[in-house]
């Protein structure tokens, strides 16, 4: 029995006898790394967390690089209190736990299983993450470090709490630390988070949190 | 040098002034030019119909022509029709007996700025024309060719003239051969822009490479009762 | 003969380019993403460099098709995914009603997806019974005025903020605003509900990670992962063509697309999905299946010259700095794939005598090609799809003129008989029925002042001159 997987492998077969001539020099991948192409990024954690800060206030998103764990803690609990959350969600982990916890709100753990309606309740979603890349100013998120699909994308303030080991140079480095860190064992869900949500599909205006979050805010110490 | 000039069908029959302006420049330069009457036409209106056959009727005689023709370089006042015969001459003789021609001539044919500045190694032609213009890149050859800096360094030595860059300079004007003539249109809204783009300038003329692009752009201004007037480069070299 | 398609173009192509208030709407919106991605390419450290990798890594994935697919596919079924082969948008569209069927669907979020476009599948699954709401902001709002998206990456592109708000007033009894920042809450609002309620959702995909398996999904507003988050069973539908070899491809595939296509760095989310909810995970779909579409795909692939088209990484980059595009606007097309890559595949996937015109209208000026991030050759794609329509079924009147025009011009005597006719015929003539019904160049002089062919020929002049100076030749006449 013929399936269409290979009635459809069997025409790419039989097309393919015919070669097509490569793009340009004719050999088989660049000899240069894809860093070298993207624009440039400086050595250095310095450096780089200053260009992943200048890169945040384009996105609108707010950075905060903080001495200890404390100074972070009381970050969020001052955000906490500027943006009057009354219920907020989170996913277990030891610097989580204490932080949110702290705030002395109401807290969804998606650890177990969650019911989506009472996560649209809150007010925001605090996550870690796996990397923050300087080069574009991205949050690089997996299911498995950012507590599920939902969490990071479906409140409307979305903060991460990362560490200063964590800040990446560019996307190929991070691309290489997801490998190294999951190997094949990778979680079903990975993503860059640039900023907050935002859309220009009308007449090209941006506009903020067209689904997903409003607001990004990172904490890094 | 010996220069053989190719002259493409309409500056022929409709603007011979930028045909003569480059014999004048090449002259005046040192260089002798010699033309075949009889090659009238590069075969590019079949050959973007898709009309292969009928384009290697035009076009066999011209490879055949030029590569017995010991001139040292052909020169080409056209960007489209300079592309024709540099570029897609190629594909249009592939695997027939001119295969090998059609490419040799394509090497030693110049479009008449890129021959100036690149192989001449001249910017000044000892020209004068005291008036405002703005350059418009006729798509041939800006991106077959890769024409852009050549006009301007030249137009940068003509003395007391001042070259205004419009807006979108590299936007097709819309003519595109036949196709102006099958999505008329289109190819009128092109225009119109390409028009309005080059009046936003202030400018006294455009100038181009190519004769086809001025012959659209010159037809809308002239409809619209604008008093702007199109100039080939080589007109503007000529004058002293 | 003209195709209806043809005809049907060609109105709607003349309507559109004569709409001054659409050329100004179209040119303001992209000249906002010139400047914006002008400054992002300027960013790169070498952007023609990365267009050359980037075509080099389309060309290993495509030309080694078979490889990457099967790795794609086992590698998504190692993780509980299922995966399903479409050959045509009929097997596609019967794959998705048998799922829904079998889920007991009611309720369908759905985010931005061209291939479902081409495959009609919201028709197919609204005459099923089943509701679907698009969750993309400009792909709502397009589907809240029943028609298709104009542009592949800006759907609601040709809309004014007035147009929107009277269609949300109309349609979801919102109140009048011009405010696009109210107007997005007003949707954001309505699909909130549909996210969490929804027990399907469909995706499409930009890339398709062979080592890996998994699909990546570009975008800004959020709606995909929620989409790709809440409902409990998720299906993503594909052409075969996404494929890319290598998960670190990403790293250059993602902003290349992002600044040639929106005129952005890199977009607010590029998520990759490898399966269903994995053991230990804490949310996602219980059931995860990835739907793999040809539909005319082999046939593109087939023709060694045009293969690269399928190269493709569905930028829109093309349709932004095509003239053409900008002057005729997107639904002109008539198809789903518009501007210059649509008009280079479409007469492959859906018939070279009907769609030909799409190649046909374009003045072949280069900058989709200039523009294509993987490199792929546009406008001489165009040129050969001519070349290949005409071979198999020439125009008759075409293919007469255009050998009258070659005896013509290799005919230096009759030539120099026939110009003096054709001055006095312009002179004494011409002007009688110039730009009317009877003018053979009307398609010209109804818009444009055509020039007088000159009192000399450059011929005339060139015998003048070579009799009375006597020049110097260096070739024997």
């Amino acid at each position: 029995m013929t399936s269409e997987k290979q009635n459809i492998l069997r025409r790419i077969r039989e097309a393919l006898t015919l070669p097509a001539s490569a793009p340009g020099h004719n050999h088989h991948g660049s000899n240069e790394p894809i860093a070298h192409w993207l624009p440039q990024v400086g050595p250095g954690f310095e450096v780089q967390a200053d260009l992943f800060a200048h890169n945040s206030v384009q996105l609108k998103s707010t950075f905060h690089l903080l001495e200890d764990e404390a100074a972070a803690a009381a970050k969020l609990a001052e955000i906490a209190r500027a943006n009057a959350w009354q219920r907020v969600a989170s996913h277990g982990t030891p610097s989580t736990r204490a932080m949110v916890s702290a705030l002395n709100l109401p807290t969804l753990w998606t650890d177990t299983g969650y019911d989506v309606r009472e996560m649209e309740q809150c007010d925001a979603g605090i996550t870690e993450c796996d990397a923050l890349v300087a080069q574009t100013g991205s949050v690089l998120v997996t299911g498995r470090s950012a507590g599920g699909r939902a969490l990071s994308v479906l409140p409307p303030h979305h903060v991460v709490l990362a560490r200063r080991d964590q800040l990446v140079a560019d996307l190929p480095a991070a691309f290489g630390l997801l490998q190294r860190t999951y190997a094949e064992k990778y979680p079903s869900f990975i993503s860059f988070i640039t900023g907050p949500s935002r859309t220009g599909d009308i007449e090209r205006i941006l506009v903020l949190g067209a689904h997903g979050p409003k607001a990004l805010t990172i904490l890094c110490w | 040098m010996r220069i053989t000039l190719f002259v493409p069908c309409f500056i022929n029959t409709m603007y011979p002034q930028a045909a003569t302006s480059m014999v004048t420049v090449l002259e005046r330069l040192g260089h002798t030019v010699d033309f075949h009457p009889d090659l009238f036409c590069c075969g590019q209106p079949a050959f973007n119909a898709g009309y292969w056959d009928e384009a290697r009727v035009v076009a066999g005689p011209v490879v055949e022509k030029l590569a017995a023709d010991p001139a040292d370089a052909i020169v080409i006042g056209s960007g489209s029709c300079g592309a024709m015969i540099k570029v897609f001459y190629r594909d249009l003789f592939a695997n027939t007996p001119l295969a090998a021609d059609a490419i040799a001539v394509g090497d030693r044919t110049w479009e008449f700025s890129d021959f100036l500045v690149t192989k001449l190694n001249l910017t000044d032609v000892g020209a004068r024309f005291p008036a405002k213009v703005t350059f418009h890149d006729g798509c041939h050859g800006l991106r077959e060719l890769k024409v852009k800096q050549q006009p301007r360094r030249l137009l940068a030595h003509v003395k007391d003239l001042e070259l205004l860059e419009m807006r979108d300079s590299e936007t097709c004007c819309g003519f595109g051969g036949t196709f102006s003539a099958k999505f008329p249109a289109i190819s009128t809204a092109m225009g119109e822009n390409k028009c309005a783009t080059a009046l936003e300038t202030t400018a006294e003329y455009i100038v181009s490479n190519d004769s086809s692009c001025l012959m659209q752009i010159q037809g809308i201004l002239d409809r619209q009762k604008k008093p702007l007037k199109t100039l080939h480069l080589a007109e503007v070299l000529a004058r002293q | 003969m003209a195709s209806i398609f043809s005809k049907q173009f060609k109105s709607d192509s003349k309507r559109v380019a004569a709409d001054l208030g659409h050329r100004s709407l179209i040119r303001n919106a992209l000249t906002k993403y010139e400047t914006s991605r002008d400054l992002h390419k300027a960013a790169f450290q070498d952007w023609q460099g990365a267009r050359q990798a980037a075509a080099e890594r389309k060309w290993e994935a495509i030309n080694h098709l078979d490889k990457y697919l099967e790795e794609f596919a086992s590698k998504l079924e190692a993780r509980g995914t299922k995966v399903h082969w479409a050959s045509t948008a009929a097997q596609a569209r019967q794959i998705f009603l048998d799922i829904l069927k079998e889920k007991g669907a009611h309720s369908i979020i759905k985010s931005k997806a061209m291939t479902a476009e081409e495959i009609h599948l919201n028709d197919a699954l609204e005459k099923a019974g089943y509701s679907v709401v698009e969750s993309d902001l400009g792909e709502y709002i397009v589907q809240l005025r029943n028609e298709p998206p104009y542009h592949i990456v800006f759907p609601a592109m040709h809309l004014t903020r007035g147009q929107i708000s009277t269609l949300f007033t109309e349609k979801l009894g919102a109140a009048p605003t011009d405010n696009p920042e109210d107007l997005t809450m007003i949707a954001r609002k309505v699909l909130r509900d549909k996210y969490i309620t929804a027990d399907v959702g469909i995706t499409g995909a930009n890339f398709a990670v062979a080592e890996t398996g998994m699909v990546s999904i570009t975008e800004n507003e959020g709606n995909a992962r929620l989409t790709a988050a809440l409902p409990r069973t998720l299906i993503t539908l594909l052409g075969i063509e996404k494929i890319v070899p290598n998960l670190s491809d990403l790293a250059l595939f993602l902003p290349m697309l992002a600044t040639a296509g929106a005129g952005q760095a890199i977009t607010g989310y590029n998520s990759m999905y490898g399966g269903p909810r994995q053991p230990g995970e804490t949310d996602g779909p219980e059931e995860y299946h990835v739907v793999l579409i040809d539909n005319g795909r082999t046939t593109l692939l087939a023709d060694p010259e045009q293969r690269d088209a399928l190269h493709c990484i569905r930028c829109g980059a093309c349709l932004n700095v095509c003239p053409i595009y900008r002057n005729v606007g997107g639904h002109s097309y008539g198809t789903t794939y518009s501007g210059p890559i649509g008009s280079v595949i479409t007469p492959h996937l859906r018939g070279l005598q009907d769609w030909k015109h799409l190649s046909q209208a374009s003045s072949l000026c280069g900058a989709c090609s200039e523009a294509c991030p993987v490199k792929i050759d546009l406008h001489h794609h165009l040129l050969q799809n001519r070349r290949n329509a005409m071979a198999l079924k020439p125009v008759w009147w075409e293919k007469l003129a255009f050998r009258a025009f070659g005896f013509l011009a290799t005919s230096p005597a009759l030539l120099n008989a026939l110009i003096p006719l054709g001055r006095f015929a312009q002179k004494w003539f011409h002007w009688i029925v110039l730009g009317g019904p009877l003018d053979p160049a009307r398609v010209w002089t109804e818009t444009r002042d055509l020039p007088p062919i000159a009192p000399r020929t450059f011929n005339d002049i060139w015998r003048e001159k070579s009799r009375t100076c006597g020049i110097q030749k260096h070739n024997a006449q």
